[in-house]
């Protein structure tokens, strides 16, 4: 066992932990954060995206040795939180995109689906949609065929679907 | 199927790495390497053989990074990953063929994460980057305890997955010679275009005689050419025979019908689960075909 220190979503966190542990279980098992979801467990599927020092990577090729320090944002990073106790949160643009343009089904695709777009508006990424396509490569979404997806990730990046 | 979490240590210096890895084999066997993790995290969940006993993380060697020129050779730091040299602007204008294999490997989180140095230590035939580097004349720089040496790309895949490592030796750095006058292509054939393990890979290398100021002859006759391939043999591979047919030939139509039958002749690719054995050996066939008639303009 080792600590580690990170900081999960902006606020500090520490886990003794050993360090082999994929990031992917100590953010879900450790750090009750579920919203990152574990598809495959081999990097083939993305749906345990997380942002690490603001860049997209598969927690579960990741052992939190390597995250050490790290400044890592999870699904449960996007939304603010609400303003006052029973309100509801607001969502992050990219969020209420997926709403608009119908791009989460079964959802379990999904928390990855958002932090991959997130991080493609992040470095400022525009509505083409082949470069959307290409930052989304590594995410499978079996349901929605992904063009609203991709719809959604443009929508925000400034055009129209 | 949870996977295992072997003991690591996370060493900040090259001698404290290379002493973690020298530690005499325990009852549990010797410790492994881990830099981005896309190959060795996945050996965790032990659905592929044994995973590793004891584990030294390499990532905080920060030595192990950057791309500089050292005169007119190209120096990568074994740590670099795809996404370092998909923007290195230093690599986009001396080996836009390395650019281009890193932009086909895995997607944007492999990329983010996975490095040269483990592409080449975990020695699959289908590594992307290593028809690249063999046809580029890279050499590796090999450092442990003993201190270190330099083996050529085309000595260091011994066999099947093997390599000409010590268990205790580490890849620290990949020397590309710059070479005047060196054109060079990289096409790969897969499934789809992200995150698809290679059918066939190649990097094809040559030089135009016009351009070699230490050589005099015709401009557009073919000299010092490469041809290495991925994914039709147990290691990556330069195909000699066709290589030979190229060198000081002109790129004309006889030339590309010459090396494509050479190469189909050459090869002896197997049949897998991605591919067969017949269609590995008529695409390299026809990608060679078509980079000839591309270079010639006909
Ligand atoms: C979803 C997915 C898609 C992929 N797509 C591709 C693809 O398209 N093309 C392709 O070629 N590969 C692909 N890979 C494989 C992998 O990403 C590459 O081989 C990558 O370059 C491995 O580098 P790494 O730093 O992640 O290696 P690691 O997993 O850290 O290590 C790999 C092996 O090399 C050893 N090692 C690592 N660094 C060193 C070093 N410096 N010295 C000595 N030994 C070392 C380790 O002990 C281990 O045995 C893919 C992997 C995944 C999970
Ligand atoms: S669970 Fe990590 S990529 Fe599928
Ligand atoms: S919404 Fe079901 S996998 Fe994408």
């Amino acid at each position: 066992m080792t600590t580690y220190h990170l900081t999960v979503n902006g606020a500090p966190a520490e886990v003794d932990v050993p360090g082999m542990r994929r990031l992917l279980d100590v953010l879900r098992e450790d750090l009750a954060l579920t919203g990152t979801k574990e598809g495959c467990g081999e990097g083939e599927c993305g749906a345990c995206t997380v942002l690490l020092d603001g860049a997209p990577v598969d927690a579960c090729l990741v052992p939190v040795c390597q995250a050490d320090r790290g400044d890592i944002r999870t699904v449960e990073g996007l939304a603010a939180p609400a303003s006052s106790p029973g309100a509801p949160a607001a969502l992050d643009p990219l969020q209420a995109a997926f709403l608009v343009t119908g791009g989460a089904q079964c959802g379990i695709c999904t928390p990855g689906m958002l932090m991959a777009g997130r991080a493609y508006l992040d470095a400022g990424g525009g509505p083409d949609h082949d470069a959307i396509r290409e930052a989304i490569a590594g995410n499978l979404c079996r349901c929605t065929g992904y063009t609203k997806i991709v719809e959604a990730i443009a929508l925000v990046a400034g055009a129209h679907p | 199927m949870s996977p295992v979490e072997p003991p690591v240590t996370s060493p900040t210096d090259l001698a404290a790495a290379y002493a973690a890895l020298a530690d005499p084999v325990s009852a549990a066997g010797r410790a492994r390497p881990i830099a981005g993790g896309t190959d060795l995290m996945v050996a965790l969940t032990g659905e592929l053989g044994a995973p590793p006993a004891t584990v030294v993380d390499l990532w905080r060697l920060d030595s192990l990074r950057g791309i500089t020129l050292d005169g007119d050779v190209l120096v990568l730091g074994a740590l670099t990953t795809y996404t370092d040299i998909r923007r290195s602007t230093t690599c986009g204008e001396h080996l836009p063929a390395l650019v281009q294999a890193a932009m086909t490997i895995g997607a944007a989180q492999i990329q983010n994460r996975g490095t040269l140095g483990g592409n080449i230590a975990n020695a699959s035939p289908a590594g992307d980057t290593l028809p690249v580097l063999l046809a580029a004349d890279a050499s590796f720089i090999l450092g442990s305890v003993r201190g270190e040496r330099e083996v050529p790309a085309e000595a260091f895949w011994t066999g099947y997955r093997q390599t000409a490592l010590a268990p205790d030796e580490l890849v620290l750095r990949i020397r590309i010679p710059l070479r005047s006058g060196r054109e060079m292509r990289f096409r790969k054939v897969g499934t789809r275009r992200a995150q698809s393990i290679s059918k066939v890979v190649l990097g094809l290398a040559w030089r135009d005689h016009g351009e070699m100021p230490d050589t005099t002859g015709p401009p557009g006759a073919w000299r010092d050419v490469r041809l290495a391939l991925g994914s039709v043999a147990a290691t990556p591979i330069r195909a000699r025979a066709t290589e030979a047919v190229l060198e000081g030939r002109f790129p004309t139509p006889e030339t590309a019908d010459l090396a494509a039958t050479t190469l189909a002749d050459e090869l002896h690719p197997i049949d897998d689960v991605r591919s067969t054995a017949e269609y590995r050996r008529l695409v390299a066939a026809r990608i060679v075909h078509r980079l000839i008639r591309e270079a010639g303009g006909w």
